[in-house]
C-alpha cells in the first residue's frame, strides 16, 4: 500500500474512523451542499413573498406561506418614501468611484508592468500591496478629519474619495496580474509599428484585459454600492443618503411594518442582482483563478 | 535561428527596462497614487497620531501624550471588546471552514449542478450587510417569525435579547454570508488538483476517505491558509452587521472592536481613545495576516493571494 507516496505527504497512515468510513465523503458533501443551498434561500425567499403581503395578512398567516392577495402596496409606500432619490444618491456615488478607479489602477497596473525594474514604481507597486491590508474601519476617524478640513462633510464627494483610493491596491493587483499574463512580443510589435506608451495601453493591454475589468468593476461596484461605515460617518442631512443608510432608517420609520421593509429590501437589491445577471460568468471565474491558488 | 532569437529578446529587455521608455510609463502610475496616499496612507499615519491627542471630533486637537492610551487602556470596555472580536472571529472560523471545504470538494466533483449552484450560492454575497441584518431581525422575530413559519417551539427564542444568543446569531449571519463565497475558492482549488493523482490512489486501493485526507487536503494546504487569512482579518472590521443587527447588545455583549471604535469616537465624541482602539485593530490584522503566513510555510505569495 504505497499509495500516498503519490501525494506527496510524508505520513503514510492515516487513523481512519470508523465514523468517517461510513460517511461516505462526497454523498455528505453533496447533502450538506444541497442543506446549505436550503439555508441561503430561506431568507431570500422570506423577504420575497413578505415584500407582497399586506401587513394584516403578514400578522394571520404562516410567515413562509405566500401572500393569498398579493398587492403592490408595500413598493409603493416604499417609493413614496424618497427611494428614488436615495438610489441616485447611490448611482451617483457608485460610478463617480468607479470609473475613476478602475481607470487610474488600470494605468498604474500598466506602469508596473512594463516598467519593471523601475525603483519608483516597484517601491509603488509594494505600497499597494501593504495597502491590501489597511482596513477602512480603522482609518475611518482620519478620514472623517480629512473630509471635514476639505469641507466636504455631508457631500456624496465625502463617500467618493476614500472610496476611489480603498478599490485601489485589489484593482492594481487583479489587473496587472493579468497585464502580466500579455505576451511581451504583442508589446514588442506594438513598440516596433512607432505606437506610443498611451496607445500601447489603450489598444493593446484594455482589450485584452477585458476580462479583468469587468471583474474588478463588479467586484469593486458592489462593495461601493453596499458600503454603509463611509456614508454613516461622512454624511448627516436625508438629502445625502446612500440605500444602505436608508434601509437602516426605513427599519426605524416603518417599524412593525414588515412587508413595508421587505419591499424596501426586495427593491433595493433588484438592481445588484441585474448587475450580477450580466457579469456573472466574468465575476465568477475572475474571482476563482484570482483566488483559487 | 533558434540561437539568435534570445540575445535579440536580451538586448531589448534592459533597455525597456532603463532607458527612456521606462521614464514614460512612470506618469501612469501617479493619479492612482496620489488618491491611495491621500485616503490610505495619510489616514494611517494619521490615526496613530491622532492616538497621542486629545480631540472631540469637532474643535481643536490638542496633542497631550499618552493620556489617550492610557484612557483607552484602563477602559474596562476594551478588554471585553477584544474578547467579543475575537470570540467571534475564532469560532465564525471554526464553523466556516470545514463546512466550506465540503462544499468546495462536492462542488468540484458535480460537473451537473455546478452552474446553477454557484449561481444561487452567490447571492447572499450581493447583499449589503444592512439588508442582511435587516432582513434576519425580521425574521428572528420570536412571534411572527421562523418559529412560528416552521412551527418548531426551538426556533422561537428571543434569539437578539439573550448575550450567549446574540452571539450565535452573529456567527450564523457571518456564515450564511460568506460559506459561499469561501466554498467557491475552495471549489477553484479543488478542480486544480491533477486527477491522474486521483487515478493514482485509487489503482493503490484508496478510498474517498483516504484520498480526501492524503490528496485533497494537503493539495488544498495554501487555498485553506488564503481562505483563512480572509476571514480572520475580515471578522477584525464586522462593522455594518452588528451595527445593524444588534448594535452591540443585547447590553455589550456584541460589540467588538470596530463598533466600540465607532461608539468611543462618534458617539462618546472621544477621538483620541477611539484612534487607540484603531491602531490596535491595524496591528492585530497585520499580526494575525503574519502568522497565519508562516504558518503555511510559504513567502509573501500566500499574502498577496490572501486578500
Amino acid at each position: 500500500m504505497a499509495t500516498v507516496s503519490v501525494s506527496g505527504t510524508p505520513a503514510p497512515t492515516r487513523r481512519r474512523s470508523p465514523l468517517a468510513k461510513l460517511l461516505r465523503l462526497n454523498l455528505f458533501g453533496g447533502a450538506l451542499g444541497w442543506v446549505w443551498l436550503f439555508i441561503v434561500m430561506i431568507p431570500i425567499y422570506w423577504i420575497v413573498i413578505t415584500s407582497f403581503k399586506t401587513q394584516a395578512n403578514y400578522f394571520i398567516t404562516n410567515t413562509f406561506a405566500p401572500p393569498s392577495d398579493p398587492t403592490f402596496a408595500n413598493y409603493k409606500e416604499v417609493i413614496d418614501n424618497e427611494i428614488v432619490r436615495y438610489f441616485l444618491n447611490s448611482v451617483i456615488v457608485t460610478v463617480g468611484a468607479i470609473v475613476p478607479a478602475v481607470l487610474i489602477s488600470f494605468m498604474a497596473a500598466y506602469a508596473i508592468i512594463r516598467g519593471i525594474g523601475n525603483r519608483f514604481l516597484r517601491l509603488t507597486n509594494s505600497m499597494f500591496l501593504m495597502g491590501l491590508a489597511i482596513p477602512l474601519q480603522a482609518v475611518i476617524i482620519p478620514v472623517y478629519l480629512i473630509i471635514i478640513r476639505l469641507k466636504l462633510y455631508d457631500t456624496l464627494l465625502a463617500i467618493v474619495l476614500p472610496s476611489i483610493a480603498f478599490a485601489i491596491p485589489l484593482s492594481v493587483l487583479v489587473l496587472s496580474n493579468f497585464i502580466r499574463d500579455v505576451p511581451k512580443e504583442l508589446f514588442e510589435s506594438m513598440r516596433m509599428d512607432g505606437a506610443t506608451e498611451w496607445g500601447t495601453l489603450w489598444r493593446l493591454a484594455f482589450p485584452l484585459t477585458r476580462p479583468a475589468l469587468v471583474t474588478v468593476t463588479i467586484y469593486n461596484a458592489l462593495g461601493i454600492w453596499n458600503g454603509f461605515l463611509l456614508p454613516l460617518v461622512l454624511t448627516q442631512s436625508p438629502d445625502q443618503r446612500t440605500i444602505p443608510l436608508a434601509l437602516v432608517n426605513f427599519q426605524g420609520q416603518f417599524g412593525v411594518n414588515t412587508p413595508a421593509i421587505a419591499a424596501s429590501v426586495t427593491l433595493t437589491t433588484i438592481p445588484i442582482v441585474l448587475l450580477y445577471a450580466i457579469g456573472r460568468r466574468q465575476l465568477l471565474s475572475g474571482l476563482t483563478a484570482g483566488f483559487g491558488k | 535561428m533558434t540561437t539568435l532569437a534570445p540575445p535579440a529578446v536580451r538586448v531589448q529587455e534592459p533597455t525597456t527596462a532603463k532607458g527612456g521608455r521606462s521614464g514614460s510609463v512612470v506618469w501612469m502610475a501617479i493619479p492612482a497614487l496620489l488618491m491611495f496616499v491621500a485616503f490610505g496612507i495619510i489616514p494611517l499615519l494619521g490615526v496613530i497620531a491622532l492616538s497621542f491627542t486629545t480631540w472631540d471630533g469637532i474643535g481643536d486637537i490638542h496633542p497631550s501624550g499618552l493620556d489617550s492610551w492610557t484612557a483607552a487602556l484602563k477602559d474596562p470596555g476594551l478588554p471585553h471588546a477584544i474578547w467579543v472580536t475575537f470570540e467571534i472571529m475564532f469560532i465564525s472560523w471554526l464553523v466556516q471552514t470545514p463546512i466550506s471545504i465540503m462544499i468546495g470538494v462536492f462542488l468540484a466533483a458535480t460537473k451537473k449542478y455546478r452552474g446553477f449552484l454557484a449561481v444561487l450560492y452567490f447571492i447572499p454575497l450581493l447583499l449589503s450587510s444592512a439588508a442582511i441584518s435587516i432582513t434576519y431581525k425580521a425574521l428572528l422575530d420570536p412571534n411572527f417569525g421562523l418559529g412560528a413559519g416552521f412551527g418548531v417551539d426551538w426556533l422561537k427564542q428571543d434569539w437578539l435579547g439573550d448575550s450567549k444568543l446574540a452571539i450565535g446569531v452573529l456567527i450564523f449571519v457571518v456564515s450564511w454570508q460568506y460559506i459561499p463565497f469561501h466554498s467557491l475558492i475552495y471549489q477553484g482549488a479543488v478542480r486544480q488538483i491533477p486527477t491522474s493523482m486521483y487515478e493514482a490512489s485509487m489503482i493503490d486501493g484508496a478510498g474517498r476517505v483516504r484520498q480526501f485526507f492524503s490528496i485533497t487536503l494537503p493539495q488544498i494546504k495554501y487555498t485553506i491558509i488564503t481562505s483563512s487569512t480572509l476571514m480572520v482579518v475580515g471578522s477584525l472590521t464586522f462593522f455594518d452587521l452588528i451595527y445593524v443587527l444588534t448594535g452591540g447588545g443585547p447590553g455589550d455583549s456584541t460589540r467588538a472592536l470596530a463598533l466600540e471604535m465607532y461608539q468611543k469616537g462618534f458617539m462618546a465624541n472621544l477621538m483620541g481613545p477611539a484612534s487607540c482602539i484603531a491602531v490596535i485593530l491595524v496591528l492585530s490584522g497585520v499580526v494575525l495576516a503574519q502568522l497565519l503566513r508562516r504558518l503555511g510555510g510559504r513567502g509573501d505569495e500566500s499574502m498577496q493571494e490572501g486578500v
